[in-house]
């Protein structure tokens, strides 16, 4: 036992994971304590689905050094599918839980799949090509599934990307029209849910990290000639990591979906990808625990705000410059250090004058 | 006959893009850096030259210099106050620095002007000319749109190849380093760069209102998107590729709202980028550039 808690990143794994355990029944204690707002109540959810986003950009950011600007596509073909499957399982499953579960794990399915076909092709490039393609990827999702008509009748399930093609006999029920996104959704999420999710995504991506595959993926990182020098396939591992990356984003959003009473394809834009790569960069890129409390407060911040109305995000932009200036200018950095210098600087002499 | 208003319309917003695509391309050669926030400074560059017509009562030219210089200012103080600090680090420290003022400056835009939509009112009085018996309109906006874009592209091949300035631009985005020690000033040259970047967005944005009269705080995201995919398109880096992508990225997307679907013209753009990336993977223009071990 011992043993292991020497090792630095066992203990920080732990850490990560006593973490989440321990807001989770903080935050279930004051649930059913009735300390919690209708509004806190109604974040509870959406952070555990951002923290999955969050901590499975960070093993495609932080980990594998692919800036990936797409993020919320994954996140939509998640949503959209986990919502078709909870739809058309409704008379098959009846424990809600199993439902919901069934349908993460089919969102995460459908995302990892699309992952890889789009894998195939993009990650032969690098960098900021590679980052551009995945803001095409994303706006391309986005399109696509807000013209996506899905729907049952007595003939079983329709799909189509058109209104003309799609022909419901009579009595038959929409469960996605086009730009209105998908209507009527059973609310299945739960909190418990989230957090399972949470530990789920926490277990993959640091075991991820530490294994074998972890270490290649880093060396590819650091330098990708010398890693393909030593023998490691770098485009097998990179593909192995994004479609994790998007296994995980599709599962966290088949919960967000699962989460509201109506979703729509305009949700899952440019913007959301960009909040959650700030997540990520915000929280220190490769730390896994960064991402889960970043997550956290940069989801809150702004809600928690809403009392200054239109003032709100102009402070969130204005937080957001000023932590990046505070965390990576070299000027601001030597600034503090000098006054890191000069406060020690005071404490020693008062030793010193002491011990005179 | 249809074909050629289509293709005139497409050369008319592929422009559009082109201008906005040279402010990026520019940006991104000398300071490399994704300029998140140049979208957004289109916008601000349309609403002050709305502002200048609709409450001051002057005439359009002179909104369009007011929207130059208003933008020319922000342009950099932004790369002062937000970027200069940043120089050095992780590029994209300086992308989620880009983010927040682009946040920054579509959050003070609706506080200031509020988030419904304006009708701005072009800045161009003349008549549509009828060609081929009126089978083809082209509008006054369509004219000065081309004309503009022509004249930024001949204006900035000069400057970047003849004036000391421009030297020091190509210098400075070839090798920093080395530019330096030649004793080139390399903070004034992306300082400078900055400022053409937003006058160029300024101009874009009125031409853009111009072409499509909404005004909102979001309306430079969208162009901003399209015009970023148009500098790549055409081979980041590159001025006469930011051009060539601009005009064809503009063209593609007309003729898919015409000929194949309305919906998905942003999914076809956005594929036909993708074809364009994989098969030459540093754009249409370019440079590839061999990595040394």
């Amino acid at each position: 036992m011992k043993k292991i808690l020497n090792n630095k990143t066992t203990r920080t794994n732990l850490l990560t994971y006593l973490v989440v355990i321990v807001a989770f029944a903080v935050m279930q204690a004051m649930n059913s304590a009735g300390m919690l707002g209708s509004s806190m109540k109604g974040f509870l959810v959406p952070i555990c689905v951002y923290i999955s986003l969050a901590v499975s950009l960070n093993l495609l950011v932080g980990i594998c050094g692919e800036l990936s600007l797409g993020h919320a596509g994954f996140m939509g073909i998640g949503a959209f599918s986990g919502v078709i499957i909870a739809a058309l399982l409704k008379d098959v499953v009846a424990n809600d839980f199993l439902r919901l579960l069934l349908a993460m794990v089919c969102g995460g399915v459908f995302a990892g799949v699309v992952g890889f076909l789009i894998g195939v092709p993009v990650l032969r490039l690098r960098g900021d090509y590679l980052a551009i393609v995945t803001l095409a990827f994303g706006e391309i999702m986005k399109n696509i599934i807000g013209n996506l008509y899905a729907g049952t009748d007595s003939e079983g399930f329709h799909m189509a990307i058109s209104t003309s093609k799609m022909k419901l006999a009579a009595g038959g029920k929409y469960i996605v029209s086009g730009p209105l996104g998908a209507t009527g959704i059973q609310k299945l999420a739960t909190f418990t849910m989230g957090f399972l999710l949470v530990l789920f995504t926490l277990f993959i991506v640091q075991n991820l990290i530490n294994s074998k595959e972890g270490r290649a993926i880093r060396a590819v990182r650091d330098n990708r000639i010398a890693a393909e020098s030593v023998g490691i396939n770098v485009t097998a591992f990179r593909m192995k990591a994004f479609v994790v990356s998007a296994f995980l984003a599709g599962m966290a959003g088949a919960l967000f979906g699962l989460n509201y009473s109506s979703v729509t394809a305009s949700k899952f834009n440019f913007n959301t990808s960009i909040n959650i790569l700030v997540f990520v960069v915000l929280g220190g890129m490769g730390n896994i625990l960064g991402s889960v409390i970043s997550a956290t407060v940069l989801y809150v911040l702004p809600e928690a705000m809403r009392g200054l109305q239109d003032y709100r995000m102009i402070l969130y932009a204005i937080v957001l410059i000023l932590v990046m200036l505070f965390t990576w200018s070299p000027k601001v950095k030597e600034f503090m250090s000098v006054i890191a210098d000069k406060v020690s600087g005071v404490f020693k002499k008062k030793e010193a004058g002491t011990n005179e | 006959m249809q074909i050629l208003q289509y293709l005139i319309n497409g050369i008319s917003i592929g422009s559009v893009y082109a201008i906005i695509a040279l402010g990026y391309t520019m940006v991104y050669g000398i300071a490399k850096m994704l300029n998140f926030a140049h979208g957004d400074i289109i916008m601000v560059g349309a609403y002050i030259s709305f502002c200048v017509t609709s409450y001051l009562g002057l005439p359009a030219w002179v909104s369009v210099v007011a929207a130059v210089a208003v933008c020319t200012v922000l342009g950099i103080v932004i790369e002062g106050l937000a970027y200069k600090p940043l120089r050095g680090t992780p590029s994209l420290a300086v992308l989620i620095t880009a983010i927040g003022v682009s946040y920054f400056l579509q959050n003070a835009a609706q506080l200031i002007w509020s988030s419904s939509p304006k009708n701005f009112t072009s800045v161009v009085t003349m008549k549509p000319i009828s060609l081929a018996g009126g089978k083809i309109v082209v509008t006054g906006e369509v004219l000065l749109t081309v004309a503009a874009c022509i004249l930024v592209m001949v204006g900035l091949t000069l400057f970047t190849s003849k004036t000391r300035t421009g030297k020091a631009m190509r210098a400075v985005s070839e090798d920093r380093d080395a530019a330096q020690l030649m004793g080139i000033n390399v903070n004034q040259t992306i300082s400078t760069t900055f400022a053409i970047g937003s006058a160029l967005a300024a101009v874009a944005g009125v031409l853009l209102c111009s072409t499509v009269p909404t005004l909102q705080p979001t309306t430079g995201s969208m162009p901003g998107i399209r015009a970023f995919t148009a500098a790549v398109f055409g081979g980041i880096g590159s001025i006469p590729g930011a051009m060539l992508g601009g005009i064809l990225l503009g063209i593609i997307e007309t003729f898919s709202k015409a000929y194949l679907s309305t919906q998905f013209s942003d999914a076809i753009v956005f594929s036909v980028l993708i074809v364009i990336l994989l098969v030459k993977p540093a754009g249409l223009l370019g440079k590839q550039i061999q990595e040394k071990v």
